[in-house]
């Protein structure tokens, strides 16, 4: 049976998420937590210590009342290939605790490797990487809740959004039981796919034509995968890290907040 | 006799034992107080520190970049010495190798603190990545520091009572036949693991403020710390080569010595700031605009990271000192070079600072914010604790072994 397998073609699994649909209310986020065994605090007052693989940020057009307008931005890990073929957080990793997988393209962490220097977090401009700095803690009864499909993570290393990678090998799992090389849309789905109410989330395999965030995105793979749709964005895009997260809006000034831009260029 | 000035070496004078263990005493507070807080850091986890999710690197990083940097003075100077054969430095490269092995052995302490898993420390040896830049750094100043343990033990043979074994006597006198070739195996360690240093932050692509252009898989910065380890290195060296004159109160070196690495050392700085300036420039104008940024952006937010920042760096610890050791008058005026070298010892830990604390400071995506650090008291005094033990060491190796060859000649005991 194993001979009969050959991992079927390579994958770019990756996000369309539409902005003009997030409500900002944080389904994705604590999905994310959830599925993830994500670790919390009695006291989480200061977010730059909160682990939060999922994030959603508020943004506003810095205009006042009646031209004020906001938008909601969920901010997974963009799984970054880089133009060069590096990611920006695999390249640095000194021991090979990051790996970018070429058959997902999923930029993979591997926590039993990683011995928490911190430089991939440093690398990372989306600040998409956190550090356990507590030991992982639960309220008593909440630890029958945890994922037994996820380990949780000790004090002292990296963590990150992996999108829900265990999910994909579970559905693989299922495929090959069954004879199949390759996946249905529908059986690989991220959590926070899964939990936005507003569908504002769309997870796929960017190299399959008939996938939804292919047809929105329409990447084109011959300039780094950016973008035909003219309503489509990256975050970040001109620094090079070619990110699997596309962002969608009608509005402009939401698609020029995902890059940066000099005065003269504005 | 006591047993105390048995150990001194022959023909010099050392301050009374009581004396010397208040001193030893004092210094001692200041490390277990340094210890006491890594063993905080060590079982309880990073908590302890104020670091956090954006300010991942801080002030261990910067304390490990500047101590490798002002320790420089070990491996350019031996280079000088053995390989450029400039005889005269034979009268400071002990105490430059002394100085060296202190900030290298402090820098590897301080790693072992700051990693999250210092267990598994030694990954980064058995799955090293050769891409990463910290891989070089593990290997070339793992390796650099057991070229200083080995500098360091002819020395330690050479005190008094050793070297009445006859073994230590023909092996220290054997270990210093061949030191050319560990100050050559230095030199090429050390311009590897200094420029890894400074490729740290150079190759961070989606940090604007870092990242540098270069040549093949090496920024600009790779040189530059190279650069201003070379030229800052001896700089320090001298610095404490004169703190210990003025606390021991008595010429250790003679002039010349000094003169020679000064003058070295001040056309290392001119032409490393010349080239730190051009970088800058770039950097500035052709590398961050790229990017969408305007480079005052990052100096924009907070007096913290101010353009004064630049201005220190470059003009009044870059161009000053180093103009002050071209110049042969100043150079040769005792307050001017004191400025001059101070200075340098500062403009390179500004420099470091500015690539480790201020890269990560500066949002990247455009609706991000501004991000200040303050340490907590454990990480200021772990960072002290080196401190602490570079003084230990100094004091006793000092006081045991003969540092200073001219100092029996300087200092003559007269009764």
């Amino acid at each position: 049976m194993k001979n009969n397998h050959n991992n079927g073609k390579a994958k770019k699994f990756g996000m369309v998420i539409d902005l003009d649909k997030c409500t900002g209310c944080g389904s994705c986020m604590v999905a994310c937590m959830s599925e993830n065994n994500v670790p919390f605090k009695a006291d989480e007052t200061d977010k730059r210590l909160s682990i939060t693989w999922m994030l959603v940020y508020k943004l506003n057009n810095g205009k006042s009342h009646p031209d004020y307008d906001e938008c909601y931005l969920p901010r997974p890990c963009m799984q970054c290939e880089g133009d060069h073929g590096h990611s920006p957080c695999v390249s640095v990793c000194p021991a090979v605790a990051t790996d970018y997988s070429h058959e997902t393209g999923i930029v993979s962490q591997i926590y039993t490797r990683c011995f928490g220097c911190r430089y991939c977090m440093a690398a990372c401009p989306y600040h998409a990487r956190y550090f356990n700095w507590w030991d992982p803690a639960w309220p008593a009864d909440m630890e029958k809740y945890l994922s037994p499909n996820v380990s949780p993570r000790m004090r002292g290393i990296v963590e990150k959004c992996g999108f829900c990678f265990h999910r994909y090998q579970l559905a693989m799992d299922k495929a090959y039981y069954e004879g199949r090389d390759e996946l249905e849309e529908g059986e690989y789905q991220t959590s926070c796919t899964q939990a936005c109410p507003a569908g504002a989330i769309v997870f796929g395999d960017l190299n399959n034509p008939k996938h939804a965030v292919h047809k929105i995105a329409l990447p084109d793979s011959k300039h780094g995968g950016r973008p035909k749709n003219p309503n489509a964005f990256r975050l970040l895009e001109r620094l090079g890290t070619n990110p699997k997260v596309y962002y969608l809006s009608s509005r402009k000034w939401v698609r020029d907040s995902g890059d940066n831009y000099r005065p003269d260029e504005k | 006799m006591d047993l105390d000035s048995a150990l001194w070496p022959k023909g010099v004078q050392r301050c009374t034992f009581p004396k010397f263990m208040i001193g030893i005493t004092v210094v001692s507070v200041v490390l277990v107080w340094g210890v006491y807080a890594a063993l905080l850091c060590w079982f309880k986890g990073l908590n302890q520190t104020n670091m956090n999710d954006y300010y991942g690197f801080a002030l261990w990083i910067w304390a490990d970049l500047a101590v490798i940097a002002l320790g420089g003075g070990a491996f350019f100077t031996g280079f000088l010495r053995y390989l450029v054969k400039k005889d005269e430095l034979k009268h400071i490269i002990n105490y430059a190798v002394l100085i060296g092995f202190i900030c290298y052995s402090s820098a590897q302490l301080i790693l072992g603190i700051d990693v999250g898993q210092p267990l598994r420390g030694w990954f980064i040896f058995w799955h090293a990545n050769v891409h990463s830049m910290l891989t070089e750094v593990a290997f070339c100043l793992s390796c650099y520091f057991v070229v200083l343990c080995i500098e360091y033990i002819p020395l330690i043979l050479e005190n008094r009572q050793l070297d009445k074994v006859p073994f230590f006597h023909h092996l220290g006198h054997n270990m210093h036949g061949i030191m050319a070739i560990f100050a050559a195996t230095g030199a090429f360690l050390s311009c590897f693991h200094q420029g890894s240093l400074g490729g740290v932050s150079g190759v961070l692509f989606g940090r604007p403020f870092g990242f540098r252009e270069g040549v093949f898989i090496w920024p600009w910065t790779f040189f530059l710390f190279t650069w201003s380890a070379a030229a800052c290195g001896p700089c320090f060296t001298i610095l404490v080569t004169k703190l210990t004159e003025a606390i021991s109160k008595k010429q250790l070196v003679k002039p010349n010595v000094v003169d020679l690495l000064a003058k070295i050392s001040g056309w290392m700085l001119f032409t490393y700031i010349i080239a730190k300036t051009v970088d800058t420039w770039y950097w500035a104008f052709v590398t961050v605009p790229s990017k969408g940024f305007n480079w005052a952006f990052f100096y924009s937010n907070n007096d913290f990271y101010g353009t004064w920042i630049l201005w220190l760096e470059i003009v009044i610890c870059g161009y000053i000192p180093a103009l002050l050791l071209i110049t042969k008058k100043t150079r040769q005026t005792n307050s001017t070079l004191w400025i001059a070298i101070i200075l340098a010892s500062i403009g390179v830990c500004v420099n470091r600072w500015a690539l480790v604390l201020q890269v990560m400071a500066p949002p990247v995506m455009p609706f991000d914010t501004w991000a200040l650090y303050i340490p907590s008291w454990q990480e200021v005094a772990t960072t002290i604790l080196p401190v602490a033990y570079g003084v230990m060491l100094i004091m006793i190796s000092f006081r045991y072994l003969p540092i200073f060859p001219q100092e029996r000649e300087l200092n003559p005991i007269t009764n």
